[in-house]
């Protein structure tokens, strides 16, 4: 049975992908973890910029506090020669993950500048990462704000990655465009090699007690992946780039679907949180047996079958499908 | 030929640059002034740095001085090149074993920033005494004046020592030197090659303990031959001169300047000579060279041993008169020791020549040229000061304070900033640019306040074409700038502007209006010295660039604007070029932030025109109310407004005995925004006033009827407390506004929420200056509200207790200080009862730095007593209170019984019987002791009316921060919890030693970066209260008031009622940790959450009834160590600055933490029996309050 696919122009043994789930990707041992267990590729947790900045300047601000007031205390620190504040840790996480595993390696990044998103890019591609992901992770909250500018800076910024770096770049992209097929093509025009689909945001919560907003990580569900697989069965055949399914994929059929929706690779986050590395075995062992049992030869056979070019109903995918959901839903 | 760079440093650096590179092993323990030498040390074996061997030397912290001094001892005795640094109290610690290290004839230089000797009170300041205490112990000393000569002799002195065998004190002056930030010629590596010869290292070497072969040091002598074997030295010392000039020769031949023993300068016909050590000699130099009289200068350079035919030789011939000024005092001799080496070297030499002497400079005071001309016009007093003004004893010698020397082509500029702003950061780096990029010889010395927060620093810059000696403070400055506008209220900031000078002002106002808001000494001198004047709004340029608070680019932009010390264009890129290089490291965005200030900044400097009349009517404040006492007026009030020293020798108290509850007149008006109480959202819990580190929040409860006449806007609303709205009692929390330094930790703990908006809680912060009118009238009212009645309130529970009146308020510390607020704590509990025993440290500080103290004291006149003895031995020192309150209290006992006929047996036996574990028996035995003493009017009741107070209880309080109970004072403490005395031991733990600057101590956990654990702390944290458990019979107790405040109360509520030793040991976040002050509650509490800080509390009184002692207050972890630990630099910055080593020891933190609460979890799971002994000894009471949870 041949599971490969191509993710990004990369031939991958499988499309089961280890997605950027932090906590995951930050050991390489648990990298070594996922090869071992099956993966075909892994996206490496996001270097932030942001954070980046926020350490030095909350370092500069450590160092400097109290210093040169008091006789006895002219300051509190010695001072190191030097200090790691750039993307080193980084860096060497791409170089040591790359030397521990032999499937690719994506790495991920999220910047909060033009210029940090294209330095970083140029200088994750020189670490040895086999492709980048950009992880813009946007909420606009300017009143003032026009849709059509925060579209315009996604395709910014990944116009400027594209033109310093020669590995493929992929863009994970939030669900909340008025049009995601419109800017899906955008993306896919300026030269996205992949589109990865969606970008699970944070989503506050209130804690009563404290009456303060925590941002309180949610784990995604099951039916998190209807989303993606909507917007991926809409874009199979008609974007160049490859599309990544991720949010909700949790089981071998969750896969299966993706794929039939035209997904190249599916990314796995939640359900390893939740089940462990391990869980990729059970989630290729389902989909090989329900292959097995439905005499499928390969993932590529499968790959669209169900998209809204190929499937018999097109309109399923559409707003329509709602209403008539709700039309012909019964209640036990 | 060797080329040697010219680099601004301090003398600190200049020492131990090159201490470094001649030794192999560095013994180190933190003491000002001398702790950045251990720091340099440090860092540079972290860093890797080799010494002329090609070697990292070995430096390891001791515990203590003495252990430095051990280890030294050791390390030499077994063939490595040692030395350390300290200072003062240090040196005295030291000096058992220099007797050794000089009786054994070991080369060795121990490198001195000499300061002053605790006595009347303690000084971190400048002057011979410590030196002068170990000049008996057979070293050799050498003393430097200047940075320059601080480098050199550090070489010689080695150099010296290993070929004389003798060992080196070399000493400098604390601050003046020590800390002097100076250009000078950096020796080059060659040279420090040169001058050590290898073949006398190697002897040393062959003269090491070796198994090898074997030797015996150290023996027991006996009568018989003790006295000969001392004389065995004599012909080292009497070769040591020689050795000493040889290698001045030598290095005068490698590097060019040439030192001698004692040499001369001035008048080669001079009459009058001056003949002195240290860095007064350089204000003397610079006088002599004014005066162009008959008058000359001798500087001692070596001073032990002291060769007195060379000292005698190099007086001229001519010379009539000789003063010797001494930095010291030696209460009782027959004349300062130089004094005496003089009149003995005259006198053996057979010289009739007129020798007077007399002291000067004593903790840093300042020693002008004025000064020494006074002493060169003195022909008759003997035994003088000069410097101060003696009213008593009349030792003084006037002198003229407009005198001056200034030479007038350098340039001098003074600087008045706040600590916080950067200025003398700023200032450091402004002497770098013109020191290394211009012929210049540069000059910096920085004087700081004595409190830790909203402290001002001024600086003293000096910079011109010839080596700066003026080691003295500007008084005839060119430029003067104000960097805070709120100092011009209170100090007059232009005293020291030369007319035709400059004055530059940061101000929120604009050219236009800024003269309008200057009060009259500033106008009056503005106009009559003609002084160009200029003005820049520093904070908004700065807040523009991003910089937030820090002026200190901004300002220094415009000084090299203004000044016209360097070409404007020249300077701004030697600026731009200085923050490329000093902020390089921390990363293009700090980088960049400052350029843009240094970009920013001119278009902002605007020149104020000045008008010919004065026309404000503002005049300067005084520096405390009319109101307050007379001491604080006359005494303490001039200390205030930076008058102290013109106070005469008459105004100070005899014995060091100054009065307490002397803050509360300071009003400092340092807190830019102050909480603000909302009565409708507040619960009335007093979390704010718990934690409020400077005691500037209060809470009262009182009968509405004393609200009649209450200010306008005093606020108050029913009390809520179950025992209390019953009464229909009302309720008040309200804030010291001109006392509070503004931290915000009141706001950060409270856990009330506005209901409309929740982002407002029920203290909120707001703007001081718009309040401070009416919440100083609002204080006074509710100072002058009743206070409750202790009896009534229950203790237990925080909202009552924390009604009790605070004895400790408004203290100097760090805005938003972590030991505080366990401080004010005691005092509220106990502090009408108690003793305190105050280790030296940051306690000891902002407790008992003049002016003023927070230790205060309540309606009655009673508070805390305090005394601060020394750094080791405080565990020692309140025992002996506690031995001698009790001795006391069993004299007058006897007595007691023994005048029953006279006191009558009823109140004998109610006084003798007296229940005393509550505020009630407390009370009630006052009252007893009170009619007591009415009765005790005869002469042989004067005895027991002199001890009758000891009746009373009384609560002996042993204080300290973890650098004391840890380490140089443990050992003392275990003996003091060995002993089973009745005392309460308050371990305010940093985990860091705090008051000397962030050096590691053995508190600080594991990979935190300290200064002597430049590489993070490989080691874990030494668990002080398990050592302590250990006995059996201490009252053991761990708190962290931000995790668990009620568990903080209850543990030292059962403390103090425990009749034996109490160790709480109470978590203090700090400045040092390298938090966010404000918020510093929460990383109490993560520190808890995560297991790095456990709370528990041992009772020896539960073994009594079978129960087990250990009470484990901790839950189990809810998070990992890391979280806590990325939440403050001392962890974080490890990630930054060694990454892969960061990762192992977080690591093992983590296992640390597991492993130590697993062993808790045991302790606190035994079954434990009655315990006979403890039964049979617990005349220990059970705990006598009422605690709730």
């Amino acid at each position: 049975m041949d599971l490969t696919t191509t993710y990004l122009g990369m031939k991958l043994k499988n499309p089961l992908v280890m997605s950027a789930c932090g906590p995951l990707s930050e050991e390489i041992g648990n990298l070594r973890r996922a090869e071992d267990a099956g993966a075909g590729a892994v996206v490496l947790y996001s270097l932030f910029e942001e954070q980046l900045r926020h350490d030095t300047h909350e370092l500069h601000y450590r160092l400097e506090q109290g210093t040169n007031s008091f006789a006895e205390a002219l300051s509190y620190f010695p001072e190191p020669a030097q200090f790691h504040l750039g993307p080193e840790g980084y860096l060497k996480h791409i170089q040591q993950a790359k030397a521990a595993v032999k499937i690719p390696v994506v790495a991920s990044l999220n910047g909060c500048s033009l210029g940090g998103w294209t330095d970083f890019a140029k200088k994750i591609e020189k670490a040895g990462a086999d492709a980048l992901e950009l992880n813009i992770y946007y909420i606009p909250t300017d009143l003032t704000l026009s849709g059509a500018e925060v579209e315009q800076t996604y395709v910014d910024i990944l116009k400027a990655v594209k033109a310093v770096v020669k590995i493929p770049v992929a863009v994970k992209l939030s669900a909340r465009f008025s049009n995601i097929a419109n800017m899906a093509k955008r993306l896919d025009s300026a030269g996205a090699n992949g589109l990865v689909m969606f970008n699970r945001f944070y989503q506050p919560d209130i804690d009563l007690d404290a009456l303060e907003v925590k941002p309180r990580v949610l784990l995604s569900t099951p039916h998190a992946m209807r989303l993606p697989l909507r917007w991926i069965a809409i874009l199979h055949g008609r974007v160049q780039a490859s599309l990544a399914a991720t949010s909700g994929i949790h089981t071998g059929h969750d896969v299966l679907k993706m794929l039939m929706a035209g997904a190249n690779v599916t990314m796995l986050c939640s359900a390893l949180l939740k089940h462990g590395i391990d869980h990729l075995r059970a989630v290729e062992q389902e989909m090989r047996q329900w292959m097995e049992e439905h005499e499928y030869e390969s993932v590529k056979q499968m790959q669209g079958s169900m998209s809204q070019i190929h499937c018999a109903d097109p309109s399923a995918f559409e707003r329509a499908q709602y209403m008539r959901a709700i039309t012909t839903y019964k209640a036990a | 030929m060797t080329k040697r760079q010219f680099i601004t440093m301090d003398g600190n650096e200049a020492v131990a640059y090159v201490a470094y590179r001649v030794n192999e092993v560095i013994a180190i323990y933190p003491i000002t002034p001398s702790s950045p030498m251990g720091e340099w040390a440090d860092q540079w074996a972290s860093e890797d740095c080799l010494n002329i061997w090609g070697t990292r030397p070995a430096v390891m912290e001791m515990q203590s001085e003495g252990g430095a001094a051990g280890a030294v001892h050791g390390a030499l005795q077994t063939g490595s090149l040692t030395t350390t640094f300290t200072a003062s109290q240090g040196l005295l610690l030291m000096i058992p074993n220099m007797y050794k290290i000089a009786g054994e004839l070991t080369p060795a230089v121990f490198h001195i920033a000499a300061r002053s000797l605790a006595a009347q009170g303690l000084s971190i300041f400048g002057d011979h005494q410590d030196v002068m205490a170990a000049r008996q112990t057979g070293w050799a000393m050498l003393c430097s004046n200047n940075v320059q000569e601080a480098m050199d002799f550090a070489l010689i002195a080695q150099a010296a020592s290993l070929e004389s065998r003798i060992p080196f004190l070399h000493f400098f002056d604390g601050f003046r030197t020590s800390h002097e930030v100076a250009k000078i010629e950096v020796l080059a590596e060659d040279d420090l090659r040169a001058m050590i010869d290898d073949n006398l290292v190697l002897a040393h070497r062959a003269r090491a303990l070796s198994p090898d072969r074997p030797v015996l040091r150290g023996t027991a002598q006996n009568p018989d031959v003790y006295f000969q074997a001392r004389e065995t030295v004599n012909p080292f010392y009497a070769k040591c001169p020689d050795i000493v000039q040889a290698q001045m020769d030598k290095f005068a031949k490698i590097v060019g300047r040439q030192y001698r023993l004692y040499e001369y300068h001035g008048a080669p016909d001079a009459e009058h000579v001056i003949v002195m050590m240290g860095s007064g000699c350089e204000a003397a130099h610079e006088t002599v060279d004014f005066l162009k009289g008959k008058v000359g200068l001798l500087k001692v350079r070596l001073y032990r041993p002291f060769d007195m035919p060379r000292f005698v030789a190099a007086l001229p011939a001519s010379v009539k008169q000789i003063t010797v000024l001494d930095r010291t005092k030696e209460p009782g001799s027959a004349g300062e020791p130089l004094y005496q080496d003089v009149v003995t070297a005259l006198a053996e030499a057979g010289k009739s020549i007129k020798v007077l002497g007399g002291r000067y400079g004593l903790s840093s005071k300042e020693f002008t040229p004025a000064m020494v001309k006074a002493v060169f016009e003195n022909k008759t007093k003997n035994h003088f000061t000069v410097g101060i003004h003696d009213d008593v004893t009349h030792t003084s010698l006037a002198f003229d304070e407009k005198f001056s020397t200034e030479p007038a082509q350098v340039v001098r500029a003074v600087f008045y900033g706040l600590g916080s702003d950067g200025t003398v950061g700023a200032n450091k780096n402004s002497i770098k640019i013109i020191g290394e990029n211009t012929d210049n010889y540069a000059q910096g010395y920085f004087v700081y306040d004595s409190k830790k927060s909203g402290s001002m620093t001024v600086s003293h810059l000096r910079f011109g074409p010839q080596p700066i000696r003026s080691t003295y403070l500007v008084s005839q400055a060119n430029f003067v700038a104000c960097h805070q506008p709120i100092f011009l209220e209170r100090y007059d900031v232009l005293k020291e502007a030369i007319p035709g000078g400059v004055f530059l002002l940061n101000s929120a106002y604009s050219a236009a209006e800024v003269w309008q808001h200057l009060p009259r000494a500033t106008q009056r001198q503005l106009i009559e010295k003609k002084l160009k004047f200029y003005t820049i709004d520093a904070v908004k340029v700065a807040r523009d660039s991003g910089m937030g608070g820090r002026i200190n680019t901004v300002m220094q932009v415009c000084f090299f604007a203004i000044s016209g010390v360097l070409p404007k264009a020249e300077a701004i890129e030697a600026i731009k070029y200085s923050i490329k290089k000093t902020y390089g490291k921390k990363g293009d965005e700090i980088v960049q932030m400052n350029l843009k200030a240094v970009d920013n900044t001119l278009a902002h400097l605007h020149k104020v025109p000045v008008p010919a009349a004065v026309d404000a009517t503002a005049d300067l404040l005084a520096p405390v109310s009319d109101e307050a006492p007379d001491f604080v007026r006359n005494v303490l009030g001039e200390i205030i407004a930076a008058r102290g020293d013109s106070l005469p020798v008459s105004k100070m108290p005899i014995d060091g005995t100054f009065p307490t509850n002397t803050a509360r007149w300071e009003k400092r008006n340092i807190a830019l925004d102050i909480p603000v109480w909302d009565p409708a959202t507040c619960i009335q819990c007093a979390k704010c006033a718990m934690v409020c580190p400077h005691g500037t929040i209060r809470t009262k409860v009182y009968e509405p009827a004393v609200l009649t006449g209450a200010p306008a806007t005093f606020k108050s609303c029913e009390a809520r407390d179950r025992d209390w709205k019953p009464l229909g009692l009302k309720f008040t929390i309200q804030v010291a506004a001109e006392d509070c330094t503004g931290c915000g930790l009141c706001v950060d703990v409270c856990p009330a929420k506005n209901k409309t908006q929740t982002k407002l809680k029920a203290i909120n912060m707001a703007p001081q200056a718009p309040l401070r009118d009416a919440e100083r009238e609002n204080w006074d009212f509710f100072l002058n509200l009743p206070e409750m009645d202790r009896r009534k309130l229950k203790v237990g529970s925080i909202p009552q207790q924390q009604m009790q009146q605070p004895l400790f308020e408004f203290s100097g510390a760090c805005a938003g200080c972590g030991e505080t607020p366990y401080l004010k704590l005691v005092s509220q509990l106990f502090g009408d009862r108690m003793i305190v025993a105050n280790a030296t440290g940051c306690s000891s500080i902002y407790g008992g730095n003049l002016p003023t103290t927070p230790w205060a004291q309540n309606k009655d006149g009673r508070g805390p007593a305090w005394c601060n003895s020394l750094f080791e031995d405080n565990a020692e020192f309140g025992l002996g209170f506690r031995l001698s309150v009790d001795k006391q209290t069993e004299f007058a006992q006897e007595l007691l019984k023994k005048h029953a006929a006279v006191v009558g047996d009823d109140l004998v036996t109610a006084i003798l019987n007296a229940d005393q574990k509550d505020e009630a028996g407390i009370y009630d035995q006052r009252e007893r002791v009170a009619a007591l003493k009415q009765k005790l009017t005869t002469p042989e009741t004067r005895q027991l009316l002199a001890v009758a107070d000891l009746l009373v209880k009384k609560s002996v309080w042993i204080i300290g921060g973890d650098g004391w109970a840890y380490d140089i004072g443990f050992g003392g403490l275990d003996h003091v919890l060995a002993s089973g005395r009745n005392v309460n031991i308050l371990v305010l733990d940093t985990e860091v030693y705090s008051n000397t600057g962030g050096q590691c101590s053995k508190s600080t956990p594991r990979g935190a970066i300290a200064k002597f654990a430049a590489g993070g702390k490989p080691v874990g944290k030494k668990d002080l209260g398990l050592i302590a458990m250990s006995y059996g019979h201490v009252y053991v107790g761990s708190v962290a008031m931000g995790a668990r405040d009620e568990h903080t109360l209850r543990t030292f509520l059962e403390a103090e009622s425990y009749d034996g030793p109490s160790l709480i040991i109470a978590y203090s976040h700090c400045i040092a940790h390298g938090i966010n002050m404000t918020t510093a509650m929460q990383n109490q509490k993560a520190a808890v959450n995560s297991g790095q800080w456990l709370l528990y509390r041992y009772d020896p009184r539960r073994s009594a009834t079978g129960e087990n002692p250990f009470q484990f207050d901790s839950r189990p972890p809810t998070k990992k160590v890391s979280e806590f630990l990325l939440m403050e630099n001392r962890f974080k910055m490890l990630t930054k600055s060694k990454p892969e080593d960061a990762k192992i020891l977080f690591d093992m933190a983590q296992d640390d933490v597991e492993a130590r609460y697993r062993l808790y979890e045991y302790l606190a799971s035994r079954k434990t029996k009655p315990d006979a002994a403890a039964v049979a000894g617990a005349a220990a009471q059970p705990p006598t309050t009422t605690v709730t949870a």
